[in-house]
């Protein structure tokens, strides 16, 4: 079990964090800052939507993402560049997603 | 002799590297060979691997303009698809079509994208998609027949330049 910045966080093996309820903004940009990002505001906006569709069940797709009206899939791959869609959801402290598309 | 031989690098062999590029070649024009393509491609974007295409032969007639959205399942010489259909029913008029409504329907429901989004979603997501000449050729097919998406219409040479690079795999369809 790998563990970032306080023992209390629980991350899974590739490094996601269990509990999405333990997300703060802070630790969204201790994330990023793992991946090489540095966070504006146009990421946050994309995190929050990802993580309020989490929380509504949603399954997540980039192309769902695409659709969302916060960014188009273009703009996506710029904000998380190396698979946005694994890296947003790392940063968005929400489970690696199971998506093929 | 062969004792004095250096060992190979078990350290270096075993070093797991990521893939860097895929360069997908799709021959085919039935829907689902074409998805298979279109899935891998996306798919290896999606991950940060970056993504080439390149059509030919009957695979043309997923970058043409005209047949992108029309691509049809195979339902005579397919014994995976309908097990309980007789050949011969399945060859009938009408039945073709039926089959990969149906099946697109499905496709809908997993919300996957036509074919054309796809093309576009690859796009943006880096992806380049080249037709091949000799097939373009053959068929009489220009650039301006084809999806914007296309980038060029490019020899078999120049297919293998797009492969070029240590960390590259060739996928055929």
């Amino acid at each position: 079990m790998e563990t970032l910045l306080t023992p209390t966080l629980e991350l899974d093996k590739e490094g996601y964090l269990k509990n999405p309820a333990q997300w703060t903004p802070e630790l969204a940009r201790d994330f990023a800052a793992k991946a090489n990002i540095v966070l504006t505001d146009k990421h946050f906006d994309v995190l929050n939507w990802l993580r309020a569709k989490h929380a509504e069940g949603v399954p997540l797709t980039i192309r769902k993402v695409g659709a969302s009206g916060i960014v188009d899939i273009k703009k996506f791959y710029e904000l998380f560049p190396g698979g946005p869609l694994k890296v947003s959801s790392k940063i968005a402290g929400i489970p690696k997603p199971a998506s093929c598309i | 002799m062969i004792d004095t031989l250096e060992k190979p690098d078990v350290q270096l062999t075993q070093e797991e590297k990521q893939l860097k590029r895929v360069l997908i070649i799709c021959s085919k024009g039935k829907l689902e060979d074409v998805y298979a393509a279109l899935v891998m491609a996306n798919g290896a974007l999606m991950e940060g691997i970056e993504a080439k295409m390149f059509f030919t032969f009957f695979g043309l007639e997923a970058i043409t303009k005209k047949g992108a959205d029309h691509l049809h399942t195979a339902t005579v010489g397919n014994p995976a698809f309908m097990p309980a259909i007789p050949t011969m029913l399945a060859g009938l008029p009408g039945f073709e079509a039926f089959a990969s409504f149906m099946m697109k329907k499905e496709m809908d429901k997993l919300d996957m994208p036509h074919v054309t989004e796809f093309f576009e979603m690859i796009e943006a997501g880096g992806g380049e998609i080249f037709a091949c000449k000799l097939a373009a050729d053959m068929f009489h097919l220009k650039k301006e027949d084809m999806l914007p998406q296309v980038k060029d219409i490019i020899t078999v040479g120049d297919m293998y330049a797009l492969a070029a690079g240590d960390r590259t795999q060739i996928i055929f369809i």
